[in-house]
């Protein structure tokens, strides 16, 4: 059984659809990136799997779970952790405090929650010298580091990661993507979104192409990055 | 001190009001009016023990005095939150315009409580502190200035009640969840936090802030109406845009400037003056300043 399903899932804004049946699968200790133009519909698969967004119809299984009839608090619970577009880390609160948001769903022992810190402080050494700093005040890069380290002390079991490279430099899209790659080497499982479709086909495992709404596209990442459609429309290539 | 004093009343009001606009954006008009109910349930409570008009001749009852004030606190705690329940969570998806219609039904629902309670006229507010001025008994000066122990007894309970605020935000759990869901709500609830909850948790403080504020009120002043909200909210809720609506210093700060600038207005122009100026305040803030003294920008996110 794949660890997180959705099927035939159908999302709308109002009147307007955006999903119009997605499926995907995403199993355990892989990364699956989810590749496609911008208003594509990627940010809302995401939003559907937290519980943001409500599907008209369609499920999401996380396990035997239908995620769809969770609360949108209980989800980090079940173990989906997003790290949304634009990232959205709470700027007027400390980034000491913000990774302790992260945590907050938490409820094994404080032992366990130190071990998380120090994790995330290895894998970003850049927060952990900012401890005390408003997150507002940090640099985009920095920031994104927050957004992923804030989802991460969820110790969720699938990742939610929605265009962590957007605005960031190349040398800090480099970063970000090698993070990814560690932290999946350390067994989280990931489902990345991205417009930057060769950086995401180099790191995942696997790849969806959406276009408006619908999956057209599913495939090994390797034959992703092979494919003429996709070097055509994705990878900027004539 | 009676500006000092007056700004402590004002302050707890305005933090209750800064609270919810701070979650919800929502500008609670019946805030004042359940203070305003507030003094009535102290009053009640003190009469109910026997303690109704005159400072007794056994000196301050300071048992009913607590027990007043927490009746107050838990009355308007509770109070605050069956309002939102009822009234404006309902409608939180619901343009901005309709919550705000709600508290104001809901302002006019608390006066009337209070009209049918206590009646029309004034009514007076039993005098149980003692009388005693530190400047001229202590010290011997005679001057304008005077700090009683009227004005020690309000301090010595607001300040530690806003410090403890202030300790609940800044370091519990349940303080930087609301923060987290007055910045984003939404990322708040993927984080885990019942935001519904965190939201209830906000009208409780403001509430228990001003069910404090009513006992402290009538104390010192010696009278209650049930048109006390109006009055009391305008000034709280001016106090609070001073200091920059949402900003929880701010509606302190701004609590104790207010108090003084009236103080100042009686005194130099007379009492009829008070509220125009309290008015007059309020539109130059909005028109040159609406962020308030310490506000933040209105609307950031990023
Ligand atoms: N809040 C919204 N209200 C209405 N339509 C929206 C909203 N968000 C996104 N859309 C529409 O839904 C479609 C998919 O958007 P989105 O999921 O953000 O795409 P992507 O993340 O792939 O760029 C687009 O057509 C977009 O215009
Ligand atoms: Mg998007």
């Amino acid at each position: 059984m794949p660890l997180l399903e959705v099927q035939q899932v159908h999302t709308y804004y109002g009147n307007i659809q955006a999903l119009k049946g997605v499926s995907l699968k995403v199993e355990k200790g892989e990364i699956v990136t989810l590749i496609g133009s911008n208003g594509a519909g990627k940010t809302t698969t995401l939003r559907t799997i937290a519980g943001v967004l409500r599907p008209r119809k369609g499920t999401v299984r996380m396990g035997d779970r239908d995620l769809t009839k969770v609360p949108a608090n209980e989800i980090v619970r079940l173990g989906v952790a997003h790290s949304p577009e634009g990232r959205r880390i709470f700027s007027r609160m400390s980034v000491k405090e913000n990774l302790e948001m992260g945590a907050y769903a938490r409820t094994d022992p404080p032992a366990e929650l130190a071990k998380d810190f120090e994790r995330v402080y290895e894998l970003f050494p850049r927060l952990k010298e900012r401890l005390t700093q408003r997150a507002g005040t940090l640099s985009g890069g920095e920031q994104q580091m927050l957004a992923i380290g804030r989802a991460l002390m969820a110790r969720p079991t699938v990742l939610l990661l929605d265009e962590p490279s957007m605005g960031l430099a190349p040398v800090l899209v480099e970063l970000v993507f090698k993070t990814i790659q560690d932290i999946n080497a350390q067994g989280m499982t990931v489902l990345l979104v991205e417009q930057n479709a060769h950086m995401a086909l180099s790191i995942a495992h696997r790849g969806y192409v959406l276009q408006t709404g619908r999956i057209v596209l599913s495939d090994s990442a390797k034959n992703l990055a092979e494919n003429e459609m996709v070097r055509k429309a994705y990878l900027g290539e004539e | 001190m009676i500006g000092i004093t007056n700004g402590a009343f004002i302050a707890l009001i305005a933090l209750g009001y800064t609270l919810v606009y701070g979650i919800i954006e929502l500008i609670n008009f019946a805030h004042g009016d359940l203070f305003m109910l507030g003094t009535f349930v102290c009053l009640s409570t003190l009469t109910l023990l026997g303690f109704s008009t005159e400072v007794g001749t056994t000196g301050t009852p300071w048992f009913a005095l607590l027990l007043a004030m927490l009746a107050a606190m838990i009355f308007c705690g509770l109070l605050n939150v069956l309002a939102e329940r009822i009234a404006y969570r309902p409608l939180r998806r619901a343009p901005r315009l309709a919550p705000l219609i709600s508290a104001i039904g809901v302002s006019f629902i608390f006066v009337n409580i209070g009209l049918f309670w206590q009646g029309p006229t004034p009514r007076r507010f039993p005098d149980l502190l003692p009388q005693y001025d530190f400047m001229s008994q202590l010290f011997g000066f005679t001057t304008l200035i005077r700090f009683t122990f009227k004005d020690l007894f309000v301090l010595a309970l607001a300040i530690p009640l806003m410090l403890g605020l202030a300790w609940v935000i800044r370091s519990t759990r349940m303080g930087k969840a609301m923060r987290a869901v007055a910045q984003d709500s939404e990322m708040a609830q993927q984080m885990g936090i019942d935001v519904n909850r965190v939201i209830a948790f906000t009208f409780l403080l403001g509430g228990v802030l001003a069910g404090a504020a009513s006992l402290m009120y009538g104390l010192y002043n010696n009278n209650t109406v049930f048109t006390l909200g109006f009055t009391a909210g305008l000034k709280a809720f001016t106090a609070a845009v001073l200091g920059g609506i949402g900003n929880v210093n701010g509606a302190a700060l701004g609590g104790f400037v207010l108090g003084l600038l009236s103080a100042l207005t009686v005194t130099y122009a007379g009492g009829q003056w008070e509220n125009v100026g309290v008015f007059s305040l309020l539109v130059i803030i909005l028109v040159f300043k609406p962020t308030g003294l310490l506000g933040q920008e209105t609307g950031e996110k990023a």
